[in-house]
């Protein structure tokens, strides 16, 4: 034996080095079929990598203190060394991760991904988009600037409509009367380790159980059905190296993206960065227009369609918990977008465009019309899961073929 | 079948690129607030800059401070000695009152009580104006002061008004006076008359604004031109791996039978 | 039976695989891609080293010296560490000379200082008696306490005056020469710095001089 394989095997009888890598990427078989829309999983897992990192070295130079955060970001962004570097691609990672992470619960979505027996798999990702939701609120009170500011000091209210309790619970989650230091201080505490090691834990359970049960395909049929003489699906194939090239193109294109607006475009025109949080924070005046940062906008919308408050909240809240329960909503036994109706195919894309819009509407000052807009797409948002409930119970599907198409 | 799935896709995909574009148009006019501005492109050269330091140590940097910025790092993007910085730009003085050093914060010498006194508000920090407000916004209001004896510094403008800030520049622009006028479609229109002339000419000082806005500007994002030049190489590092990597996954996926 | 998962062929290499052009590209792409995250590395270190703060807050120090009698010492502050300026009496120095052969390296050929300060004085020539020093032990870094006073009881009938280290004991002479037998290995360290005039020191640059 050589020297490395001795060294393996010693290690193999200590810890399962060679078992964990086969299990997961060695021999983990993948159907072969995965298109466009399975890059970004594993995307997601890269730019956690990346938060995590560029957050660390920013940790190093910021202050979480009211009097001393604004600075400390701008001291960043000057005095250390390529600290306006490691700053956008925080910045950027931050949007990029919603960005991956969108386009990966649509590819759930059109693909039946959360059916059985992978309603858990389900359930852990929207547990995973809930904390990064968190994570990425508190972060963007970090560095303290008029939109970190008063961004927090609405999503902070919206707890102040739940009956009775409210104000003891905004005041609770403050430490103050307004958004203060205290605010900052134990949101950068959150931020920085409370969610990432919540998110790693998710994140983890997450790949434990896509492992478990093995991936969906785009055609949304078990491979398992259809084994060779090894007893492994004939239309499987190691994870790595096919997979593991495969990503890395998709790591490639997304840098070459993700490098793009750090380097030409870090604000991407006052959306990923806005104008007005180059303003230290101020408790004595509002913005003219505060907006949320994109990726929270359709949810925002949502609460602002509503013509009450805490049905605003309640509208928000359920918008996204109604998520959790789409494994149980979606009835038919069909996973696959390519074998369903034409009326789960339409209803789909009402629900995506409504999304959009929502998100656009989010964005944008209170109208009249954007209102009834944001009303409608709210309608439409919530519709398309009594749609699909009934929809799905006897929803004449397309026969599913045998084998993968590949 | 395919066809739809591709139809789905790309519906999904121009939908999004289409309210993305709205949203930028949209954006970039709700920037302009109240008054018309001006359109205004930076000059990022040496020499704009140099010019624009000027002006912004002599004219501004009394009320207004940029301490987030040092004049070395200045110097460096400037192309100037550490000694012409230090002996034309460096105005201010420590807290022991002697003369800032090169790597100083370009911090101003009034202190916050004192500005909330005499204007009303603390005169804003300007290093990062040209990001909150933008270049359009700056330049224009640099050039929007006007008469109005009604102010207590006697200066109003109209990109904001009621601003506390003096007309800082009149001895070389002069002044100007608010008209109010009618236009074709009966809409009321602010048209600024010059009422006096100043050491300047008209031509003389808009240049003199669009130096002093480059440099604002520059002073808003110091590193943009290091962005740039990495970035075009960044760019050309992931092309050239790109096609490494898309050549290295068609050679592995040869391997891979089709089932039809 | 062969499955059709990869095609077929023998020593799990599919047949019509150019193996030579498969290594050349994994390699390739291997090579790239270290290359690029060696480029990676390197903002995220150098965000480490000093900043612009920390680098115009170690800028020189300038220090008047015009009122430092014989025998007194001040201590400036340059990059955060102690410097010393002291003005060594005529006994002082002549105390150097006579503890020569107790110290462990009398001429300086292994320890830190600009080449001007490589003497028996550890100073300029034509100034012997400034001393300018970085007032830490070489050992690990506490500051040593200044004694100038001749055989105290505390260090002996020997003690010449110098410099003591309470951390662990080191001694060191009036021109920080560490002693035989001491922990600290190398005497203390001189700072690079020049004479602006008579009564002015700058600590933290030569000046031009070598």
């Amino acid at each position: 034996m050589s020297k490395a394989a001795n060294l393996l095997s010693w290690i193999d009888e200590r810890i399962p080095l060679s078992n964990t890598w086969d299990k997961h990427v060695g021999k983990y078989y993948a159907p072969k079929n995965f298109n466009f829309w399975y890059y970004f999983g594993s995307l997601a897992l890269l730019v956690l990598v990346l938060q995590i990192v560029t957050g660390i070295f920013l940790t190093m130079n910021y202050k979480a203190d009211g009097e001393l955060a604004f600075k400390s970001v701008e001291y960043i962004m000057r005095d250390v060394n390529w600290g306006w570097l490691i700053r956008y691609m925080h910045s950027t990672g931050a949007s990029m991760f919603f960005v991956v992470v969108y386009l990966h619960m649509m590819r759930g979505i059109m693909y039946g991904s959360y059916k059985k027996p992978r309603e858990l798999l389900w359930i852990f990702g929207m547990l995973i988009y809930l904390v990064l939701m968190a994570e990425a609120f508190m972060g963007y009170l970090l560095p303290w600037g008029q939109m970190s500011f008063w961004g927090a000091q609405v999503i902070i209210s919206l707890f102040g409509a739940i009956p009775f309790v409210g104000d003891a619970i905004t005041l609770w989650l403050r430490g103050d009367f307004v958004v203060a230091d205290s605010t900052l201080n134990r949101f950068f505490a959150l931020h920085v380790i409370a969610m990432p090691l919540v998110l790693i834990g998710l994140v983890f359970v997450h790949i434990v159980a896509l492992h478990e049960v093995g991936s969906n395909n785009p055609d949304g049929i078990d491979i398992k059905k259809t084994k060779g003489a090894d007893g492994i699906p004939l239309d499987g194939i190691p994870f790595h190296p096919y997979y593991t090239v495969k990503d890395l193109v998709g790591v490639v294109v997304f840098f070459i993206v993700f490098f793009a607006i750090v380097f030409f475009a870090p604000e991407m025109g006052g959306y990923f960065l806005e104008h007005a949080n180059y303003i230290p924070a101020d408790p004595l005046k509002t913005p003219e227009h505060i907006a949320p940062v994109w990726y929270f906008t359709p949810f925002y919308a949502i609460l602002r369609a509503m013509p009450d408050k805490l049905m605003g909240v309640i509208a928000m809240f359920s918008a996204i918990a109604v998520l959790f329960f789409l494994p149980w909503i979606d009835r038919s036994p069909v996973r696959s977008i390519r074998y369903r109706s034409v009326a789960y195919k339409a209803i789909l894309i009402a629900f995506v465009v409504s999304f959009i819009i929502l998100g656009y509407y989010g964005m944008q000052p209170v109208t009249p019309a954007g209102t009834w807009i944001s009303r409608l797409c709210s309608l439409i948002y919530f519709g398309f899961f009594v749609a699909l409930w009934f929809i799905s119970k006897d929803e004449s599907t397309k026969p599913l073929p045998e084998r993968v198409t590949y | 079948m395919k066809l739809f799935r591709k139809l789905l896709t790309s519906s999904v995909l121009v939908t999004s690129l289409v309210a993305a574009t709205v949203v930028s148009i949209n954006g970039a006019m709700a920037a302009g607030g109240g008054a018309e501005l001006e359109h205004f492109t930076p000059v990022r050269t040496d020499k704009a800059l140099q010019r624009g330091a000027k002006v912004f140590v002599n004219y501004c940097m009394g009320c207004h401070t940029a301490d987030y910025h040092r004049y070395s790092h200045f110097a460096r993007d400037a192309g100037l000695s550490d000694e012409a910085v230090v002996n034309n730009l460096i105005f201010t003085t420590d807290s022991e009152g002697e003369t800032n050093k090169i790597g100083s914060l370009m911090a101003s010498n009034m202190s916050k009580e004192y500005g909330k006194e005499a204007f009303g508000a603390v005169p804003p920090n300007l290093a990062l104006t040209a990001r909150s407000r933008g270049v359009d916004w700056l330049y224009t209001y640099m050039k929007s002061f006007y008469l109005d004896e009604s102010r207590p510094l006697g200066a109003n403008n109209v990109v904001y008004p009621n601003v506390g800030m003096p007309h800082v520049l009149a001895d070389l622009q002069g002044w100007q006076q608010l008209e109010h006028k009618t236009d074709d479609e009966g809409h009321e229109i602010n048209v600024l008359r010059p009422l006096t002339a100043g050491t300047l000419s008209p031509e003389e000082y808009d240049d003199t604004i669009t130096d002093l806005v480059s440099f604002l500007d520059y002073l808003g994002d110091p590193n943009r031109e290091a962005r740039h030049s990495l970035g075009i190489k960044v760019m050309l590092f992931l092309f050239l791996f790109l096609i490494v990597a898309i050549m290295l996954k068609k050679e592995y996926w040869k391997d891979i039978p089709h089932n039809h | 039976m062969a499955t059709d998962r990869v095609a077929p062929g023998q020593d799990g290499n599919p047949d019509g695989v150019d193996k030579k052009r498969r290594r050349l590209l994994t390699r390739t792409a291997g090579v790239v891609g270290a290359a690029g995250a060696l480029a990676m590395v390197v903002p995220f270190v150098s965000s480490m080293a000093p900043s612009a703060r920390a680098r115009a807050a170690g800028a020189p120090v300038e220090i008047d010296i015009s009122k430092l009698e014989p025998g007194q010492r001040v201590i400036v502050e340059w990059r955060g560490k102690p410097v010393w300026v002291l003005r060594r009496t005529p006994e002082l120095l002549e105390s150097l000379e006579k503890v020569k052969g107790d110290l462990s390296d009398p001429e300086s050929e292994d320890s830190d200082q600009p080449e001007y300060a490589q003497n028996e004085f550890r100073s300029y020539e034509d100034r012997q008696e400034i001393l300018v020093m970085v007032g830490l032990c070489t050992h690990l870094g506490c500051s040593p306490t200044f004694r100038p006073e001749v055989a105290p009881a505390d260090l002996g009938d020997d003690w010449m005056g110098g410099f003591f280290c309470p951390c662990h004991g080191s001694r060191f002479d009036i021109a920080g020469r560490v002693y035989k037998g001491m922990p600290a290995p190398t005497n203390l360290e001189v700072p690079p710095y020049y004479f602006m005039n008579e009564n002015r020191v700058l600590v933290g640059d030569s000046g031009g001089q070598v």
